[in-house]
């Protein structure tokens, strides 16, 4: 693994449902235009620390983050930061499929829009196929861009919510068990995207399979109930990991 | 280490165990009885040496299998992992150390009753059952996954190097005092030649080893306590 800069660094960071501690000091590196997987069973807080890094967290009331995130050396939890803006910078692709009920188009088309990233219907459309073809979503949908988002298949539609997260240029795009509603052939697309998608942007996955782990990422980081394990290369986690829980949950001991 | 979720894959991974371990036997055995067929020129010996190589052969292609299975099922990851290769480096190891021991068995259907004295075979001897210890200790470190133990028959080849240095010196002046000796010496020369490679071979089995418990090849490094 090339050294790369530091797109996202967590301090620190802690965060609580009310009484209840999720995350305990987490301090982890989000190397640049790399994919970092998180793993860990279930419950370890591996999607509460996703969470925090675009601050999806703040819809939930009784939960308190502490610590320090950065994007790009900015304090995101700063009081002058606009968090729609921050989710502009760090998009999220969720486990379970979400378009909008809407069209095709409209559900590439809506981010670049209400963040004013276009000017007229030239520019919108553009960036709506540009959007699709990294996807490697265009060529299916191409014919039919104005029918609805829900009528295509699920692996379809967890692209067409890709295409949707890349439209307002992000800088790091977030992954909730992207493939954990696919089938194999729709994983391996997916895959085979984020393979891609590494060139342009910073990828962080949340992932149950411990291969897909082992084949997308560069960099893993093991979470145990709430705190943080073990962070390594990839290469180095899935052969010889330095943790006897990291081994035990990766050999299928644990979890 | 603890026991997997899936008590089949504890059970997959120990079936690969066992049946490397018996590869290792067989092994041993095969060589012990090569030598002895050869410096009694026991033909019968030979021959059944050299039908216990298709048995060898059979054990290591179902190693073979049961680990393309076991990783198609089960995709070990980390210390599974390098167990489950570890077991296919060993096996074939093992496979040629018998073919090692099968050339030896071969050698004695070509002795004529003509035996030499024998002071010719005792430094042979002495290579062979340090040899063998060898890879009895080797078995002994994979079946603990005892490291230590592994880099102590890592560390111990260089004697059978220099064994085998001194035995073809010894061979050597024999064939030069009797012309007659050549023929037979030659014989114990190969037969030599292949303890030392058996060595060899225990050597891999060693390094093995101690990449399966620590995920290094570097066994030079591991400190002996």
């Amino acid at each position: 693994m090339a050294k790369s800069e530091i797109k996202m660094s967590g301090k620190d960071v802690s965060v609580s449902y009310g009484e209840k501690q999720a995350l305990f000091n987490v301090n982890l590196d989000i190397p640049a235009k790399q994919v970092t997987a998180l793993i860990g069973p279930s419950g370890c807080g591996k999607s509460t620390f996703l969470r925090c890094l675009n601050r999806m967290n703040d819809t939930i009331d009784i939960c308190r983050v502490s610590g320090d995130i950065r994007l790009d050396d900015q304090d995101i939890y700063h009081r002058d930061i606009d968090v729609v803006e921050l989710r502009a910078r760090v998009g999220m692709v969720f486990q379970k499929p979400n378009p909008f009920p809407k069209s095709i188009f409209e559900n590439v088309s809506y981010g670049p829009k209400i963040h004013g990233l276009v000017r007229n219907k030239t520019e919108l459309e553009e960036i709506v196929v540009n959007s699709l073809q990294r996807a490697g979503l265009f060529e299916e949908v191409k014919d039919r861009l104005h029918e609805p988002g829900t009528g295509l298949s699920g692996g379809q539609q967890q692209r067409l919510c890709i295409a949707r997260a890349i439209a307002v240029s992000p800088e790091v795009i977030l992954m909730d068990e992207p493939c954990s509603a696919l089938d194999p052939i729709a994983t391996a697309i997916v895959e085979e995207l984020i393979d891609e998608l590494r060139e342009n942007y910073t990828i962080v996955i949340v992932t149950h399979s411990m291969q897909q782990a082992a084949r997308v990422s560069q960099q893993t980081a093991m979470f145990h109930l709430g705190h943080l394990v073990e962070v390594d290369e990839t290469d180095t986690i899935f052969t010889n990991p330095s943790d006897q829980k990291t081994q035990d949950y990766i050999t299928g001991r644990y979890g | 280490m603890s026991e997997h979720t899936v008590s089949a894959f504890d059970e997959d991974l120990n079936y690969l165990v066992e049946k490397v371990s018996e590869m290792g036997g067989n092994a041993e055995s095969m060589v012990a009885r090569s030598v002895t067929a050869l410096v009694t020129a026991d033909k019968g010996l030979g021959q059944s040496v050299v039908a216990d190589d298709k048995i060898l052969d059979a054990l290591q292609q179902e190693v073979d299998d049961h680990v393309v299975l076991l990783i198609a099922k089960r995709q070990p990851m980390a210390a599974d992992l390098r167990e489950v290769i570890g077991a296919l480096r060993m096996a074939t190891d093992i496979e040629r150390i018998g073919d090692l021991g099968k050339n030896v068995a071969r050698r004695a259907f070509q002795i004529e009753d003509n035996l030499p004295p024998k002071k010719l075979l005792r430094g042979l001897q002495h290579l062979t059952n340090v040899s063998l210890e060898q890879l009895k200790d080797a078995l002994d470190a994979y079946a603990v996954k005892d490291i230590v133990k592994a880099r102590e028959v890592w560390d111990r080849d260089d004697e059978i190097d220099s064994l085998y240095t001194s035995l073809f010196r010894e061979l050597l002046t024999y064939m030069m005092e009797d012309p007659r000796n050549i023929t037979y010496c030659t014989h114990l020369l190969f037969c030599a030649k292949n303890m030392e490679r058996i060595g060899d071979h225990v050597t891999n089995l060693a390094e093995t080893i101690h990449y399966m418990v620590t995920g290094s090849y570097d066994i030079a490094s591991e400190n002996v306590s």
